[in-house]
């Protein structure tokens, strides 16, 4: 075990090393007049940087004036360091921006992920239970709207709804307007309710295809040859269900869910944009859009990193629940 | 047709004549592809689905060619503005001319101040003025018996906008100040009516009074007639006037008199003709206008055909570029599989949304021409997406190289063309139309929220993405529905009915599905 996961490790070390390679290739191919460009524009802003002095900046950063294998390593050199540099939009050291913003796109990931999994699996086991009956057919389809739905859609409708014609909700933004007058407990609130929307937008956009998980692998379970043998014994159905089957099916559920966990740290791009929370996604997006290029090194080698996380958890987590996995 | 008649044939035989019960032809033979056909048109919610692709490709590609407009076809309406036109002001204070150097600043203000106080004569710095009252705002001052200046309140006007000589200014203004209708100035008579019009043989000339006239803007040139008969509505007291001008033009003006600035604005109502924007359905426009003036109906047309296009596209890319490596991978396994699939693993991190919002503002801020970089957009998109699928096929041509029906093709001797194309492909297929089918409805999301964040297609064209784009502005968002939710519903039906049809395909093709 502990040499399958050293091994998956390794692969995973060489994986991002090859992953950020690419990054910076990419990075690198951008026209330099599209930098150039940018130094440029930053440099007419008061109070900054002369020209001369951003380029510097970037050519020591990030090696524009070596090869690009030499350039890599460089760059290589200082991110083992946590080193990224100072980021050009936000005028602060990426990795400052970064910590300040990270745990907003965490609490919000979290708490959107356990709505996820509280609703999704009882449906999911509810549907696949129920196969091709009305139950079943009603949650298939809300779980394929649910995939269907584009995010800022149904973010937008959210707000015309609630925000708009009702007035439950502020149309934007993190804090209400007299949010520094409150109580510490009336700022959690305040910040709370400012939460409701994104967060029901990501549950929606996300609970479709846990459930049809669910579904499918409750099926499979069900169609097995044990569960058969459980109800020829004569068990009644629910415990069938919830004792035999459902254990089965936590195998892959446990798995999928275990790999997605990095994936909180990795922020909701267009529902934080949409309610303006000042996010990872929302941080990352603007930094991105403004040609922020040390941001987005940081944040695409940020993103890989979790992706090969997401990965390595999923895989580690299977051969540890499933009994039937042997590594050798 | 042909089989379905054979089969109704067949029905109708069944039922008519009694076949023994070993009898082959009890049995009714479907072709795996009607038998597929079959299970999919029993799934009612995928039927739906499939209806619903239907009326979208309809909509979107004949839609376009029926609609009586264009897609970069802008509207136009006309507005009815109070536009400023001139202004009015009357002249309260007095004004000086100088005949000599002596009559300076100084002077005008003591020689004002002794004219306030009804004296004739004022003293400064030892030197005695005196003051001659000519006429009502009109007096002169003398040093010594010589004339050095005068001041006035009433403008006098040329024709032609020049500045008259000082000594024809004080003809007129003694002529219109103390009421006289002629004065004679150096050989001519001049005639002066009581709104102060200063004719010669009948003959405007020049204008007098203590109002000044002044066009709004550059391009307005107001005629003499036009300030008469404004002068004249002023000194009435309306708030309103018609002017017809010489051509016949009758235009309506709005008169507002401001106490602060002791001035009148005339304000002009002159239809403007203005973008059709964001106009309620009507009957021309059945989902009103955009905030571009243009027709919506026709744009969520031309935006389907771009979203659906891409979507083919990006699709066709990726599954060409994943079947191939995933075919090669997983077809000769050992160090070719393994080089692929470590390749696969790379580009599998790669974060693609960050790296697409990159390159997008790259582009946007070169200036990529906008058809130029809707074709990078689906390079890019159906490049990012190979991987996905080159995984899948490997998965599948592993589990299926391993089966019984191709270990025998290999007892049979088949050559390995037939084997790969006759007996492997065909069991690949089933598999990738229902993934490219659900992918379509991914990419068609991914492009939308490109497009929704301004880094996808970019107008002249349009998609359903960059039409819902228009909600990031409050105002369209709480006012204007028709904007936006008639596209966010039909990008929305189109994902669900790919993912629906695609959902019913793989149950129709799976035949251990038991209905």
């Amino acid at each position: 075990m502990r040499k399958y996961i050293i091994k998956r490790l390794l692969l995973s070390v060489l994986i991002l090393v090859l992953v950020t390679f690419l990054i910076y290739g990419l990075m690198r191919l951008l026209p330099t007049s599209y930098i150039e460009a940018i130094a440029r524009q930053k440099s007419q802003q008061p109070g900054s940087r002369s020209y001369e002095e951003w380029m510097e900046l970037l050519t020591v950063s990030y090696g524009f004036d070596k090869g690009i294998v030499e350039g890599y390593l460089r760059w290589a050199k200082e991110a083992i360091r946590l080193n990224f540099g100072d980021s050009w939009f936000y005028t602060v050291p990426v990795t400052e921006k970064f910590h300040s913003v990270i745990w907003t796109s965490f609490t919000m990931s979290a708490i959107s992920m356990f709505f996820e999994i509280i609703i999704a699996i009882p449906l999911g086991i509810i549907a696949a239970t129920h196969q091709y009956q009305r139950a079943d057919n009603i949650i298939s389809v809300i779980a394929i709207a649910g995939i269907s739905l584009p995010t800022f859609f149904f973010a937008s409708l959210l707000k015309l709804v609630f925000s708009v014609k009702l007035g439950w909700f502020d149309l934007y933004g993190m804090i209400g307007r007299n949010y520094e007058q409150l109580s510490t407990f009336g700022k959690f609130l305040d910040k709370a309710h400012h939460m409701v929307l994104p967060i029901v937008t990501l549950v929606v956009i996300s609970i479709g295809s846990l459930m049809r998980y669910t579904r499918t692998n409750m099926l499979e379970v069900l169609n097995a040859d044990y569960i058969r043998t459980a109800r020829a014994k004569g068990l009644d159905e629910h415990k069938v269900i919830y004792h035999h089957a459902f254990r089965n099916t936590l195998i892959p559920l446990v798995t999928i869910i275990g790999g997605s966990l990095p994936g909180l740290f990795s922020g909701a791009q267009i529902t934080e944009t949409l309610y303006g929370i000042q996010g990872i996604g929302l941080t990352s997006f603007n930094a991105m859009v403004a040609g922020d290029i040390p941001f987005s090194m940081f944040y695409l080698t940020f993103m890989a990193v979790l992706t090969l996380l997401g990965n390595l958890i999923a895989d580690v987590l299977y051969a540890v629940v499933d009994p039937r996995v042997r590594i050798s | 047709m042909e089989d379905e008649k054979k089969v109704l044939e067949e029905e109708n035989n069944n039922s008519k004549t009694q076949y023994s019960l070993n009898d082959d032809r009890r049995v009714k033979v479907l072709s795996p592809g009607r038998l597929v056909a079959k299970r999919f048109f029993r799934n009612r919610i995928a039927v739906i689905g499939m209806v619903i692709l239907l009326f979208m490709f309809a909509f979107s590609f004949l839609g376009g060619v029926l609609s009586p407009y264009n897609e970069d076809q802008f509207f136009y309406r006309t507005d009815e503005l109070r536009k400023a036109y001139a202004t009015v002001t009357e002249n309260v204070q007095y004004r000086y001319n100088e005949l000599s150097p002596e009559f300076n600043a100084v002077i005008q203000a003591q020689a004002l101040n002794a004219n306030n106080q009804g004296k004739d004569s004022f003293t400064y710095r030892g030197v005695t003025y005196t003051i001659t009252q000519d006429g009502e705002n009109l007096f002169s001052v003398y040093l010594d018996g010589n004339k050095i200046g005068y001041a006035y309140q009433d403008i006098v006007n040329t024709l032609d906008g020049s500045t008259p000589s000082v000594e024809y200014q004080y003809a007129v203004l003694a002529a219109y100040c103390n009421n006289l209708t002629s004065f004679e100035f150096e050989g001519v008579t001049y005639e002066v009516d009581e709104v102060g019009m200063i004719m010669v043989n009948g003959e405007t000339v020049g204008s007098v009074g203590k109002y000044i006239v002044s066009a709004s803007s550059v391009d307005v040139n107001l005629t003499q007639n036009f300030k008469e008969k404004l002068l004249v509505a002023i000194e009435n007291g309306q708030d309103q006037f018609v002017f017809t001008d010489e051509s016949g033009l009758t235009a309506e003006y709005d008169l507002t008199f401001d106490p602060s600035k002791n001035s009148w604005s005339v304000l002009q109502y002159t239809s403007t003709t203005v973008f059709d924007t964001y106009s309620a359905p009507s009957k021309e426009h059945w989902f009103g206008t955009d905030g571009k003036g243009m027709d919506m109906l026709t744009r969520l047309m031309y935006g389907g055909r771009v979203s659906l296009v891409i979507g083919f596209i990006v699709e066709i890319i990726s599954t060409v570029l994943g079947v191939i490596m995933g075919g090669i991978s997983g077809y000769f396994g050992g160090w070719v599989d393994n080089l692929i699939m470590r390749i696969v693993d790379v580009f599998y991190c790669v974060p693609s949304m960050p790296l697409i919002i990159i390159l997008g503002a790259a582009m946007d801020h070169m200036h990529v021409e906008s058809q130029l970089r809707m074709l990078y957009l689906m390079l890019i998109l159906g490049f990012l997406g190979w991987p996905g699928m080159a995984r899948m096929i490997r998965g599948l041509i592993l589990s299926l190289r391993e089966q019984e029906f191709m270990t025998a093709t290999e007892a049979t001797g088949l050559s390995v063309n037939r084997r790969i194309f006759k007996h492997l492909v065909p069991n690949v297929i089933p598999q990738l139309i229902v993934s490219m089918t659900m992918g379509l409805g991914g990419t068609i999301i991914t492009e939308a929220t490109l497009s929704f964040l301004g880094l996808g297609v970019k107008f002249p064209f349009a998609s359903w993405g960059n039409i819902i784009n228009d909600v990031n502005n409050t105002f369209v968002l709480t006012h204007y529905w028709f904007i936006w939710i008639p596209a966010g519903v039909l990008l929305l039906l189109t994902v669900l009915a790919f993912n629906l049809v695609g959902d019913g395909l793989r149950d129709a093709f799976d035949p251990k599905m038991k209905r």
